[in-house]
């Protein structure tokens, strides 16, 4: 019966190749789209959501891990906690197109930073936040509670422990939580469809600095949902080579967080 | 001063939330004596040593009250808490090698609190690992990681930790509840080693133990100290409480 679960994943990793081979090619990733999208390649989209993503785990990650530290190594249990604690596990179920909304009224609006990278990638950030805030937290609640006591009746600061003894001993928990964010934020449409992406964007194909901050720029998830259903007349394998990439770059960072957790595993100190 | 008290507590009270565990202990540790300390569990011996290096501050809902002073200094006022507890090297029940190497194990706390030579740190983890009788079980591979030792090897690495901060106290917390009878006996000739050279209060569960190792034996009770001794009047057979005599004769507790 578990073996069933497999089946789905195989059907439709099978049947997005099938469809998609034929355009499948290293000058499909590398060339922009064209013809109003029915021809070309992906390059603008790929690049946009590498940049989504980059930026919005740089933003969330240090503010995530600190805040979990503090949750975790400093506050004590008092209502203070209790309402952040609720907060963060009630900020992780809200829906993405709330922090869409929000994303819009707060950085596009009010910060006036317009529809742009920077303004989708906080809006993301946001997203991702209290999911690495709470995966980090759990990381940290694991290593024994003993090694931490041994540390103060040495006569180390909360901090030094923290740093010296806590933090290398859940990094590998800490880093699969953060990069499982990594496919949750390249997946996500909509709070980057009123923040920053758009239909189309052309840019320098093949050249890694093709975006700035504040230009806006397109994402491989919108650009599936664009070529999909808003644009007639694109061939048929043009959106199934869109979905492999993006499933394929999900995948391949899924893939990684396994094996960094292995690896930090295998090195496990107790 | 090298006379007089290492630790005085006067009419120390602690509890947490309503639960009473140090009722008004009036009690002082002479310096370089071994006091012992015995009693069944639940009679606050733990949250005496808790409160003597302040890491009862780490407690969710523990209050002491009363005045605690270690070397002269009322432990609610000193300033500097990490310097309190460098003055006292501490040993937890259980053996706890820090997930790091041997060597590190002992070098950390000298570290943290910010010597950074190389020659002295080794100088410094050679001396503790030999104090406690590990250096030469261990000398060829102070690399490896202190969470691999056996317990009993941990618990020797605990007390050379404990000792890498050059305390004047050393307090130990039933150190022998995890490991060997072999190892326990190895511990107890490396403090009789170490007794000449600080003050050091004994935790016991094991009364025999208090009875080879202390100059004087307190036996604590429910949160009261029932009497404190010379350790021979107390394993004799007229201590001043009868309670005391049922205690160390195995008739009670």
């Amino acid at each position: 019966m578990t073996l069933l679960m497999v089946v789905p994943l195989v059907l439709i990793i099978g049947y997005l190749f099938y469809q998609a081979w034929p355009i499948l090619s290293l000058d499909f990733l590398l060339s922009n789209p064209k013809h109003g999208m029915r021809a070309g390649g992906i390059w603008s989209p790929l690049l946009g959501t590498v940049y989504l993503v980059v930026i919005s785990l740089v933003i969330a990650t240090p503010i995530g891990v600190l805040a979990a530290v503090f949750l975790n190594e400093y506050a004590r249990d008092n209502w203070f906690t209790r309402v952040v604690n609720l907060a963060v596990v009630n900020l992780a179920g809200v829906p993405s197109i709330v922090h869409a909304l929000f994303g819009l009224g707060a950085f596009v609006l009010f910060a006036r930073l317009g529809k742009s990278v920077l303004a989708a990638s906080l809006t993301l950030a946001i997203m991702t936040l209290p999911v690495i805030i709470a995966s980090t937290k759990e990381a940290l609640a694991s290593v024994p509670m003993a090694f931490r006591e041994a540390c103060w009746n040495v006569g180390a600061t909360r901090w030094q422990t923290t740093l010296h003894v806590v933090l290398p001993n859940s990094i590998s928990g800490i880093l699969t939580g953060v990069i499982l964010q990594v496919s949750r934020a390249a997946g996500e449409t909509a709070p980057i469809m009123f923040t920053g992406a758009v239909f189309f964007k052309a840019i320098q194909a093949g050249h890694l600095f093709a975006y700035g901050l504040f230009d806006q720029c397109m994402a491989l998830s919108m650009h599936l949902f664009t070529i999909s259903t808003q644009v007639p007349d694109v061939p048929k394998a043009l959106p199934y080579g869109t979905a492999v990439v993006l499933l394929g770059t999900v995948l391949a960072v899924n893939t990684l967080s396994i094996v960094v957790r292995i690896r930090l595993r295998s090195r496990r100190k107790w | 001063m090298t006379s007089g008290s290492m630790v005085e507590m006067v009419d120390l009270r602690a509890r947490y939330g309503r639960r009473e565990v140090l009722k008004g202990i009036t009690l002082d540790v002479h310096r370089n004596e071994v006091l012992g300390i015995i009693g069944p569990a639940q009679s606050g011996k733990t949250t005496l040593l808790r409160i003597i290096n302040r890491t009862v501050d780490d407690i969710p809902g523990a209050v002491f009250t009363g005045t605690v002073r270690v070397d002269g200094e009322d432990v609610r006022q000193v300033k500097d808490v990490f310097a309190l507890r460098r003055k006292v090297g501490m040993v937890a029940p259980m053996p706890v090698g820090l997930p790091l190497s041997i060597f590190d194990n002992v070098a950390f706390a000298p570290r943290m609190a910010g010597l950074r030579d190389r020659d002295q740190l080794e100088e410094r983890v050679e001396r503790c690992l030999r104090q406690a009788a590990l250096w030469d079980e261990v000398k060829d591979r102070l690399g490896s990681l202190g969470t691999k030792l056996s317990g009993g090897q941990q618990q020797r690495l605990t007390i050379a930790r404990a000792l890498s901060h050059d305390p004047e106290i050393l307090c130990l917390d039933e150190f022998s509840i995890a490991i060997d009878p072999v190892t326990t006996m190895r511990i107890e000739d490396v403090l009789k080693e170490l007794r000449s050279q600080m003050t050091v209060i004994l935790v016991t569960n094991l009364v025999q133990q208090a009875r080879r190792l202390a100059n004087r034996t307190a036996f604590f009770f429910n949160g009261e100290l029932v009497e404190v001794d010379r350790t021979e009047v107390i394993f004799s057979d007229q201590p001043a409480s009868r309670k005391t005599y049922e205690y160390v004769n195995g008739i009670f507790g």
